[in-house]
């Protein structure tokens, strides 16, 4: 426990300075964008004159030299301000806190889900590799694995939004039903069914595959053969022993994923019209909307950053020669 | 060369390379197959697919022809994965071993700049890029290339760190060799093939990432890509899904080519390997 904990320490300290690169390098990347969103928001306006142009931009702070915004930046950075969204005209934090339950909902679900059934059935096929169950899962698996969320995505509400009718084609809710308690969380859940679906299915696939080739790996090694040859029983070599040394390669993916998840929820979220973070990206895209990208971009960060904490710590537990020979930082 | 007869001698590896053939056949020769702009209206709007023998898979909205659309698509999306996967392969290796090898001693601001890039969402990196400097295929590339790098380094950090505990890396410091020769080899070849095997899925992560962009409407206008194909029937999803279920298709069977390829590549590989 206290090597977790010296671990755990010292990647917090160790964070610190990636945030602060991540935020340095976003703001000089979207810095050298053309135009900003003062431009796109005379443009949806119809356009304007130059002094209309000057006091909004004045009005905004977008009128100053790069290094006194960066500045700004900065210091309001320190006090949890992550600026003013032009193409919103709101505070950012308040719209990324409004639109983040939504994306944990959906990509906590998908995660748990894909989790569970992708290592079970990689523990099915990776008992025995090479067998007939093995090839018929690994194929399924590749051939899911193959297949673009967005257009599995599209594919799925043709099937069962559009044709049968069986669930709602977007949205997170019903507009304006008045629902409350129980019914209002059942027609939540009648619209996440899709997109849980989508992204779920891709992830699980990624999880089987992983974990068979990690359990493919492992019962090549001596300990397994010694674990036969006491005699042990097929199962719990399996479960003990092969599938509990596969998990590791797993677990690392899961932290890998929190990001690729993250950035593939602009796509679902934009299919399925579910007004969540990844959604907001595109807006923010779209609108110009620097302060807002940024904020993201900055609040994502600091999200995969806490996911991978916890993987470290659970990989350290797991694996005792993580972290073996580190001496407190 | 026994790789190569290994690998035609996998099943995966035969199937894949014949797909990856085919479709690169057809990427070379898409002027040939179906010569013209692509993108130029060339009949009737929205002609049912298999009923006119000059528009096999149909015409979409503004009447271009489906099959046009999907041959020169393509060449985008080959075009695009390679370039993307060999844009920044190496570098991606060296900052992996890097972070991993100088993990407990670093200067805690080298270990962060290798991980600042990996905290980042490779899609919205990309989607950022890409709204910085304007959809033009260079920049999907480059756009996807730093996306791509997060997941590489990543395992690669990984990989390090499991192997660089392990008792012969003790025994090479012991006798006094120097960490960079650690690194390249003792650690390397232990971290390689499973690197390896991930680049494969690097070239067709590229193909599906151009494709999002460009469903999202960030790809290159001028150019044809199945992505924008896919968005572009997605305004007739009700009456005409087969606007997007081709192109769909198309690139489901793409990214399993490649990912087959690499499979069989891999076996290929071990094959050798249990033989020397």
């Amino acid at each position: 426990m206290n090597r977790a904990l010296r671990l755990l320490r010292r990647r917090a300290i160790g964070s610190i300075p990636v945030l602060l690169i991540v935020v340095v390098l976003t703001f000089l990347l979207l810095e050298a964008a053309a135009g900003d969103a003062v431009d796109a928001y005379l443009l949806s306006i119809g356009g304007g004159d130059a002094a209309i142009a000057q006091s909004l931009r004045a009005a905004y702070g977008l009128d100053q030299s790069m290094p006194a915004r960066l500045w700004v930046y900065l210091s309001s950075l320190g006090r949890l301000d992550l600026g003013w969204s032009v193409a919103f005209d709101r505070p950012v934090r308040d719209l990324i806190l409004e639109r983040l339950p939504n994306t944990f909902l959906l990509m906590g679900s998908a995660t748990a889900l894909s989790f569970a059934v992708g290592s079970a059935l990689g523990i099915v096929a990776g008992a025995k590799p090479g067998s007939a169950r093995d090839r018929v899962l690994s194929t399924l698996s590749l051939m899911l694995y193959a297949i673009p969320g967005f257009w599995l995505g599209l594919v799925l509400s043709i099937v069962f939004a559009v044709q049968l009718r069986w669930l709602p084609t977007s949205g997170i809710e019903t507009i304006a039903s008045g629902r409350t308690g129980l019914s209002r969380a059942a027609d939540i859940a009648a619209h996440l069914v899709l997109p849980v679906a989508t992204l779920a299915l891709v992830y699980m696939a990624l999880f089987l595959r992983v974990m068979r080739a990690g359990m493919a790996d492992v019962w090549r090694l001596d300990f397994v053969l010694f674990a036969q040859s006491k005699g042990l029983s097929r199962a719990r070599i399996v479960l003990r022993h092969v599938a509990r040394n596969a998990l590791l390669p797993l677990v690392t993916m899961l932290g890998l994923q929190s990001a690729a998840m993250l950035g593939g929820s602009v796509v679902i979220e934009s299919i399925f019209a579910i007004p969540g973070f990844g959604r907001l990206a595109q807006e923010a895209v779209s609108g110009r909307d620097t302060a807002l990208l940024t904020g993201i971009i900055v609040t994502s960060a600091v999200l995969v950053i806490l996911v991978n904490l916890v993987i470290d710590i659970v990989y350290a537990a797991l694996d005792p020669r993580v972290g073996a020979s580190e001496r407190g930082a | 060369m026994r790789v190569v007869r290994n690998l035609l001698a996998t099943p995966e590896g035969m199937i894949g390379f014949v797909l990856i053939a085919v479709l690169a056949l057809v990427a070379l020769f898409a002027p040939a197959l179906s010569p013209g702009d692509p993108l130029r209206i060339a009949g009737r709007a929205l002609t049912a697919p298999f009923t006119d023998p000059a528009f096999p898979l149909g015409t979409d909205r503004l009447g271009r022809d489906v099959l046009a659309g999907i041959v020169h698509g393509a060449r985008t999306s080959l075009l695009l994965g390679l370039a993307a996967a060999c844009a920044a392969p190496a570098l991606r290796l060296c900052v992996g071993l890097a972070a991993g090898v100088s993990g407990g001693g670093g200067a805690p601001g080298r270990v962060g700049a290798g991980r600042a890039l990996p905290t980042l969402p490779p899609f919205l990196l990309a989607l950022a890029f890409d709204s910085v400097a304007g959809p033009s295929v260079p920049v999907v590339v480059l756009a996807i290339a730093l996306g791509a790098w997060a997941d590489p380094a990543r395992l690669t950090r990984a990989q390090v760190l499991s192997v660089r505990e392990r008792d012969y890396v003790a025994s090479a410091r012991v006798i006094g060799m120097h960490p960079a020769e650690i690194a390249l080899r003792e650690i390397l070849p232990n971290v390689l093939p499973p690197v390896l095997a991930l680049s494969a899925i690097i070239v067709a992560a590229a193909i599906l990432t151009e494709a999002a962009l460009s469903f999202l409407g960030l790809g290159d206008p001028n150019v044809v890509t199945w992505g924008s194909m896919i968005a572009e029937g997605r305004n007739v999803l009700r009456s005409s899904p087969f606007l997007s279920v081709f192109p769909g298709i198309a690139l489901v069977v793409t990214v399993i080519a490649v990912y087959l390829l690499s499979e069989g590549l891999g076996k290929a590989l071990s094959d050798r390997e249990g033989a020397a």
